[in-house]
């Protein structure tokens, strides 16, 4: 079988050795529980408990804030210490919702589950919805809204992410293996959904056990296919993993639906099932704890609103001060200014390092070698589009493109005069777009 | 744990590769040639231009840099790169002095009056070699071997008279400092593909664009004897693998490359058959450079999603 890509990318050094190996261990928290009203793309959910307010995991706080949000939930039984603004992961104060865990964790009652069989789209996009889940990859829009498309009907493929194309995050590769049958079940609730659609788990070939794993798995699913990916960055990404599995492009003004497909992550396709199958709102997600300055990189289960500092003790704190910290894969992630943050739904890993390769490596003249357009997945010219972004001409950086760039950061990687092309790139791209609203 | 840690836009790893060590690189593919160069001209005292030049190129660019209160850019290497290529396109004959005031034309108005690395519109070198044609055309055009002054082969080519293709692959032929040997000049350039430095596009471009233009226009038809002198003979070998492949100077995207290797390989062409001199190397470089922003213009790739995922 050939295996499927697309054209440009880049072959960092994965990373994953430090943890691949390290089955999924389950982290009780303590401290705190810290809960963000915004985890997610949209509008941001809104406070139901008050300061004083005794809550039981499972239990709603807060609620969807619009049709794109999506409702938050105690991950733990506690009394509601107030509202405070906190850091998150990508280094924001934000509001949050913070309680005080009892280390009971008394589950609300969630009563009979109706079967799958018996409920109608509605009541499961219902459901999903209700259970706060969203994309967990990293993107964080609400599922129920992407799971709505105009015509159903038109939905020929439901891509599982299963890439992990980011260097050194090992929990959905971990969720592949252990978790193989809800991973599986998720997407038959998914494709439930789309009469016409065909469920393709699509994972980089550098992950084999979980391709022979998901293959057993789905032998007697029909509707269900393992498609084996290139190993390279990016090909998680969105566009580029829809192209690698369906040979359609996309481009910046168009959704996945338009070349009839959804893409929904490992981790997101497991809270499915846990919402629909289980009757369970999403409290927990794996994590991975991994770099070089860790001592012991692992993969945990972690409930929401677990502070990182937990993390790192369970994974036997540094080895030695680390130089910088990232929330997420080390090509997209964040870098964390304080490791005093709450693990939110869209948490995929905390990583640390003993240097910080970027401030090493100081931005020098643009040689002009063509190597960040031999990369760029968009096709575009990165280091074009950088000096307009750096000259402020948003009318140049349109007319050559600027907006399809999907941020996956190939070009600074790949840059041999260090140049921060993302950065330049994904401002002015905040700016262009936002103009392009106003309008 | 309750530090602030240093924060900055992803992606937070880096590829291994520098500019400085692309340059370097260079520098090492060129030494295959230097070296040859310099061995071949010992009569000449080859080693001393070649020494000079070089060493002119960097200090220019030290001292203007100095002058200028710019940061110290020596350190990458594109001056000794600039410095030694300029040097390998000189003839062994000429004095000391016209290689240092080449280098200094080089960097101080190709290079730097534009904006330092990175901006320059021609290659430094080139430009530099064209200038002293000017200032310089006797001693410039004026070859030696064994100490006997005589024309380059492919000025016998071109009036007509038989050449021997062997002494011109090996390269113990009158010509400037670097060109002479096609094998050096290939095992350097074979390092540099080796290394990722450069790639066949624009070097195949050239080539095939230029023998197919002599095929056409040359008058001998497709006898390979006459191709082969045309391929070893001069400039070509050493611009095409190591000149018509600076970054700076061409185009950005894999079509833009095919077609600026194509204007090359016209102009090369249409210079060595039909103009005054027999040599057209150093011109159809420079000035394709000049078509460069042009090229850049007609050959803008399709963004995915748009036609350009194919």
């Amino acid at each position: 079988m050939g295996l499927l890509t697309f054209k440009g990318g880049i072959h960092p050094d994965d990373g994953k050795r430090f943890s691949k190996d390290q089955p999924i261990r389950p982290l009780l928290p303590e401290g705190d529980m810290i809960y963000p009203l915004s985890q997610h793309i949209g509008a941001p959910a809104n406070p139901i408990v008050k300061k004083g307010d005794h809550v039981l995991k499972g239990q709603k706080i807060a609620e969807a804030g619009g049709f794109v949000s999506a409702p938050v939930y105690s991950s733990v039984s506690g009394t509601v210490k107030g509202m405070e603004q906190h850091f998150n992961p990508a280094g924001n104060k934000v509001e949050c919702i913070v309680i005080e865990n009892d280390g009971e964790y008394n589950e609300v009652d969630y009563g009979p589950v109706k079967p799958m069989e018996e409920m109608t789209s509605e009541e499961i996009l219902e459901k999903i919805g209700d259970a706060g889940i969203v994309g967990m990859g990293g993107a964080g829009f609400p599922t129920r809204v992407k799971l709505s498309p105009k015509e159903p009907e038109k939905i020929d493929y439901i891509i599982a992410n299963c890439a992990e194309c980011e260097p050194y995050i090992t929990a959905d590769y971990r969720r592949m293996l252990e978790n193989t049958s809800d991973l599986v079940s998720g997407m038959r609730v998914v494709l439930s959904l789309f009469p016409n659609a065909k469920g393709i788990f699509a994972v980089e070939d550098n992950k084999r056990d979980c391709i022979s794993k998901l293959q057993e798995a789905v032998a007697d699913e029909p509707r269900m296919d393992v498609k084996a990916l290139v190993t390279k960055y990016p090909q998680g990404a969105e566009r580029q993993l829809i192209y690698a599995v369906t040979k359609r492009a996309i481009n910046s003004s168009m959704l996945p639906a338009d070349a009839g497909c959804i893409v929904d992550n490992v981790e997101t396709l497991i809270a499915i099932h846990n919402a629909v199958i289980n009757g369970r709102p999403l409290t927990e997600r794996v994590v991975t704890v991994s770099g070089d300055a860790v001592q012991n990189p692992g993969n945990f289960r972690v409930l929401l609103g677990t502070n990182h500092l937990n993390l790192i003790k369970a994974a036997g704190g540094f080895t030695e001060q680390p130089a910088k910290l990232i929330s997420g894969g080390p090509m997209m992630g964040f870098a964390m200014v304080t490791p005093d943050a709450p693990v939110t739904k869209t948490s995929s890993a905390i990583l640390a390092f003993k240097k910080d390769v970027v401030s090493r490596n100081p931005e020098t003249a643009c040689i002009n070698c063509g190597r960040c357009v031999e990369v760029c997945p968009s096709r575009i010219i990165p280091s074009r589009l950088a000096d307009y972004a750096r000259r402020q001409d948003i009318d140049s950086f349109v007319a050559m493109n600027g907006l399809e760039c999907v941020e996956c950061g190939s070009c600074s990687y790949v840059c041999p005069a260090k140049r921060q092309l993302k950065q330049a790139i994904g401002s002015m791209r905040k700016t262009a777009l936002a103009n392009k609203r106003k309008k | 744990m309750n530090e602030k840690y240093r924060v900055s836009s992803s992606p937070h790893i880096r590829d291994k590769i520098k500019s400085s060590n692309i340059m370097l690189m260079v520098v090492i593919g060129l030494l295959p040639a230097t070296v040859f160069g310099i061995w071949n001209f010992r009569h000449e005292n080859a080693w001393i231009l070649v020494v000079v030049t070089t060493a002119a190129a960097v200090l220019s660019e030290y001292i203007y840099e100095k002058l200028m209160h710019k940061p110290i850019t020596i350190n990458d290497f594109s001056a000794v790169v600039t410095g030694l290529l300029l040097a390998l396109n000189l003839p062994p004959t000429l004095p000391w002095w016209m290689g240092v005031l080449g280098s200094v034309f080089a960097i101080v108005v190709v290079k730097q009056l534009f904006g330092g690395l990175g901006q320059n519109f021609m290659n430094p070198a080139l430009a530099a070699r064209c200038f002293l044609l000017i200032c310089f055309t006797g001693q410039m055009t004026s070859f030696v071997y064994d100490g006997v002054t005589g024309p380059t082969p492919l000025a016998d080519l071109k009036a007509g008279e038989a050449v021997n293709t062997m002494d011109m692959l090996i390269g113990n032929i009158r010509g400037t400092i670097g060109e002479t040997s096609v094998i050096a000049i290939m095992i350097g350039a074979m390092f540099l593909i080796l290394m990722g430095v450069i790639d066949l596009t624009i070097p195949a471009s050239y080539l095939i664009s230029f023998v197919v233009f002599i095929v056409i226009f040359g008058g001998h038809g497709l006898d390979p004897q006459y191709i082969t002198a045309h391929l070893c003979g001069g400039g070509l070998m050493l611009g095409a693998w190591f000149m018509a492949t600076d970054y700076v100077t061409s185009p950005i995207t894999t079509k833009g490359r095919i077609l600026y290797g194509v204007c090359m390989g016209l102009l090369t062409g249409l210079f060595r058959l039909f103009g005054g001199s027999a040599e057209g190397v150093s011109y159809a470089i420079i000035i394709s450079n000049l078509l460069v922003p042009l090229i850049e213009k007609i050959t803008l790739p399709k963004p995915f999603g748009k036609g350009g995922e194919r």
